[in-house]
């Protein structure tokens, strides 16, 4: 069978039944979760180096400028590293009149939305780490804690600045949300699915893009836009917003709990692009046309993991790119982008896919 | 009332100096400035300034200059009164809106209350300040150095001079008890500079802006009471840094125009050229703060690369980048350098160029565009009244280009449109910004090939000593009508110099223009507006 040669089901087995063999089941098991978890903890550091580190080269291109070039040799490959270190070791301030107990907890909430939702991406194949058969409900509804995170944030610092900050992030990503969770349907019906690794292996002989032809492309670009805004992110920064309230809903945090947001910022980029890559371009599938064994079959020496990886960051420099050339939008004209044109668009393509999927018209 | 009726008048006189200044009793002037306000042909609508001046003996008063928008005739009023405890001088507030904030100026710095004034605040000093700094009798001792935080009254007086000769305070409050106020500054990313404003807020709309001045405040117009006449040249500079030159030159000409002294033809060329790429280094950086202010990076650094090109040739020439003193009394400091023109003439080929992309990438741009237009309206009428020069009262259609109605330097001899539009919206703003850029390089092109040869500075006298009366002199600088004037005893010092701040009327107008639109749009329209903090506060 196709697809096998790098499957990390055996090998995960494998560790499992050598576990079991040394000691009882729980304690392989709870081993097991804690090398799982630290596994995610620090796969998340890294992306996160790794996607502001890419951020600083791709907007320096863009601006005409050449980015970090003097920490760690030529490409300032170590400036963002030594960022990381300086943000560790920053003092984090306890405001005055802060409701101390909320202000603490917000960046918590930010970041554990994150990573839950993070924890759901299909890295390769037999290799989710988050597996259930609603996954991709789950990843919708995990995502939706992070907006609480937000506003606590906004609304525990006693700022007006990041009470506004907070006020337009609340507004915009509930209202994106709506976007998302339709275009996300749209392609549910497509794949008969919300099980993600359900969702990927249907795409073998074709990834939905292809499939769902013109409502997939639709809802494709639905689900930029609006994963664009439920990631914070230019044009739709407004909760930030630095030009007009300095940092919006983080102004008031320092050191490591500000570096949570930062992080949590660059990973939901993350995140939003690697739903996007496993909803419409196949996630870990390789690329397989119908037909051609030939090609299909040196696609699959390609890892799965580098076909995710690879299908993420080209979405991430995609969203990169929008965000290094539009000015910012006002929060009346965001909300107008989405409940009067985005959230009905997204609603007739629903409709669109259910058609096409009643009629037989998609491959 | 024409001037002429004004000079007719009873008491009336015409003072020494170019300016040609009408002394008025102050009992005239309400009614002097009623009636050259409302004249049926040529009406005064357009106040350039009002000067607080303390003569000593002859008593506290005011300088009032005032323009037609339509003919550029100009006239200007001159009252004194004598009281110095009680300084009192009828309002303008009403004839014209600049003087709500030009009277507070006065206040500020002379103790003259303005009765009927709706807003009788200091304007740049702290509300706790004691005396009158610009007072010939201030004790420069009075205010040491304080440590302790400022506060803001909640409400602000004006005053009305009762029938029986006493003085009444009507309390009007700055803010309403339910209104969110919230500081923009005074450190912002936004004001581009250490302004402070207060903006009363409904959600996310404006509903009111309140602007408090006077944090980088140096007292310039104190500090060259002090200074002879070539020292005083340092300070125009550290004005509107981005009008360096063009201020400069201003402060040039006048003291030139009132001495007598000849400026030789290359330096004149040299000082032109030198202006417009000021003009073109400071549109840039208005495109740059205007679309960074929006949320677009990228295009900021279009801008910064270009003004960097200005900037080298700045430096060969002048030896300075941001701050050049280049101009001196008579000419300029230095001759251009050998490669200047050539330099020149590739930047102004380049900058044609680029300017393509610059509207590529944000002209069209339909957020942009949803930004922009219909945003920030101000009206003809309001600009005028207002004393919006430059490139904002322009985008209002308000030809107001001091390089056209009053020609100087080089100006009426070469051929340059003056751009203006009639939308007066933010889009219209940036985008009579952005084509004067182009017509000012086509002055640069007019210019560099024919720059005559000969001295590039004119001999003067080690001392110069500028005869007694008024002296103006005023040039178009980036964002508007920069003008000088000097009040001169005869001395080597001026008895009092004080510059129109172009800065001061726009920020000014932020509470008209920003009024019913959304926090986004008050940055937008504050850059649109384009003005510089020190200019503001001097």
């Amino acid at each position: 069978m196709f697809l096998d040669y790098y499957n990390f089901e055996p090998l995960l087995a494998g560790i499992h039944a050598a576990l079991c063999g040394v000691m009882p089941e729980w304690a392989a098991l709870t081993l097991e979760g804690l090398a799982v978890g630290v596994a995610i903890m620090l796969m998340y550091a890294v992306l996160a180096v790794v996607l502001i580190y890419m951020e600083r080269k791709v907007c320096a291109a863009f601006q005409c400028r050449i980015g970090p070039n003097r920490v760690g040799g030529k490409g300032g490959l170590l400036q963002v590293p030594a960022d990381v270190l300086k943000i560790l070791t920053k003092e984090i301030i306890s405001l005055n009149r802060a409701d101390r107990f909320l202000y603490n907890l917000a960046p918590f909430l930010v970041i554990l939305a994150s990573i839950l939702t993070f924890s759901c991406l299909p890295w390769n194949k037999g290799a989710e780490i988050l597996h259930m058969n609603i996954g991709i409900f789950f990843v919708l509804a995990a995502s939706s804690i992070g907006v609480l995170g937000i506003l606590l944030a906004g609304w525990s610092s006693n700022s007006k600045y990041t009470l506004i900050g907070a006020v337009r992030s609340g507004a915009m990503i509930i209202s994106y949300e709506v976007s998302i969770g339709i275009s996300v349907l749209t392609m549910v019906v497509l794949c008969g699915a919300m099980d993600i690794q359900t969702i990927v292996a249907g795409q073998a002989d074709g990834w939905n893009i292809f499939k769902g032809h013109i409502p997939a492309v639709a809802a494709f670009v639905v689900y930029l836009i609006a994963g664009n805004a439920e990631a914070n992110r230019g044009p739709f920064d407004l909760a930030e917003a630095e030009q007009e309230l300095t940092a919006g809903y983080h102004t008031e945090y320092s050191g490591m709990h500000f570096g949570f947001f930062y992080l949590a910022e660059y990973l939901n980029l993350f995140i939003t692009a690697g739903i996007a890559a496993t909803l419409f371009l196949g996630g870990w599938m390789p690329l397989h046309v119908a037909g051609l064994d030939g090609f299909n079959a040196v696609m699959d020496y390609i890892p799965g993991f580098v076909w995710f990886l690879g299908k993420t960051f080209v979405i991430v420099f995609l969203l990169m790119w929008i965000r290094w050339t539009y000015p910012r939008l006002r929060i009346d004209q965001v909300l107008t982008l989405e409940w009067k044109y985005l959230m009905p668009t997204s609603l007739v393509i629903l409709l669109l896919m259910t058609v096409c999927k009643v009629c037989g018209l998609t491959f | 009332m024409k001037r002429d009726d004004v000079i007719r008048m009873a008491g009336a006189e015409v003072c020494a100096g170019n300016a040609q200044v009408i002394s008025i009793p102050a009992g005239e002037l309400r009614r002097t400035a009623e009636g050259l306000r409302h004249d049926r042909d040529v009406p005064m609508d357009y106040l350039r300034d009002i000067v607080g001046m303390d003569w000593g003996e002859e008593g506290l008063g005011a300088v009032y200059f005032m323009e037609s928008s339509a003919t550029g005739g100009r006239v200007a009023l001159k009252v004194a009164v004598t009281d110095r405890e009680r300084p009192l001088l009828p309002t303008m507030s009403d004839l014209w809106k600049t003087a709500l904030v030009k009277e507070r100026e006065v206040f500020d710095f002379f103790g003259i209350r303005f009765t009927g004034h709706p807003d009788m605040r200091r304007l740049f000093l702290r509300e706790d300040w004691k005396g009158w700094p610009l007072r010939k009798d201030y004790d420069m001792d009075s205010n040491p150095l304080r440590l302790d935080n400022e506060t803001n009254a909640d409400t602000t007086t004006e005053y009305r001079l009762l029938p029986d000769g006493t003085l009444a305070g009507t309390a009007h409050p700055v803010f309403g008890e339910n209104d969110f106020v919230i500081n923009i500054g005074p450190q912002h990313p936004s004001t581009h500079g250490a302004l402070r404003m207060r903006v009363a807020l409904d959600g996310e709309t404006v509903t009111k802006v309140d602007p408090i001045l006077g944090y980088i405040h140096r007292g310039i117009e104190k500090m060259n009471e002090s200074l002879t006449y070539p020292q005083t040249l340092g300070m125009t500079d550290r004005l509107d840094y981005l009008s360096a030159h063009q201020s400069r030159h201003a402060l040039c000409m006048c003291i030139e125009r009132a001495a007598g002294i000849e400026v030789p033809e290359r330096a004149v060329y040299i000082r032109a050229v030198m202006d417009e790429l000021q003009r073109i280094d400071s549109h840039l950086i208005f495109y740059s703060c205007l679309v960074l202010d929006m949320g677009a990076m990228t295009p900021f650094f279009y801008g910064f690369r270009e003004r960097e090109m200005i900037l080298d040739i700045f430096e060969e020439t002048t030896g300075g980048r941001l701050i050049q003193h280049y101009n001196v009394i008579g000419g300029v400091q230095a001759d251009i350098r050998p490669d200047f023109c050539r330099k020149v003439r590739e930047f102004t080929a380049h900058m044609r160029r680029v300017i393509r992309d610059y509207h590529d990438i944000f002209t069209g741009n339909v957020i942009a565009d949803t930004r922009l237009k219909g945003v920030g309206l101000l009206s003809l009428e309001d600009a005028v009244s207002l004393g919006c020069t430059g490139a904002t009262g322009r985008a209002s259609g308000w030809a107001n280009d001091v390089r056209k109605r009053h020609p100087y330097s080089v100006y009426d001899r070469v051929d340059f449109k003056q751009v203006t539009r009639g939308e007066g919206d933010s889009f219209a703003r940036y985008l009579v910004r952005m084509d004067e850029i182009l017509e000012s390089c086509h002055i640069i092109d007019q210019l560099i090939d024919n720059i005559p040869g000969g001295d590039f500075r004119a001999k003067t006298k080690p001392v110069i000593k500028l005869p007694e009366g008024i002296h103006t002199a005023e040039v178009e600088t980036s964002r508007g009508e920069f003008a000088v004037i000097i009040e001169s005893r005869g001395d080597k010092v001026p008895y009092r110099m004080h510059f129109r701040s172009t800065g001061l009327p726009l920020v000014h107008a932020m509470d008209t223009v920003c009024r019913g639109w959304k926090i986004a749009d008050l940055i937008a329209i504050g850059a649109s507006l384009d003005f510089v903090i020190p200019d503001i506060d001097r």
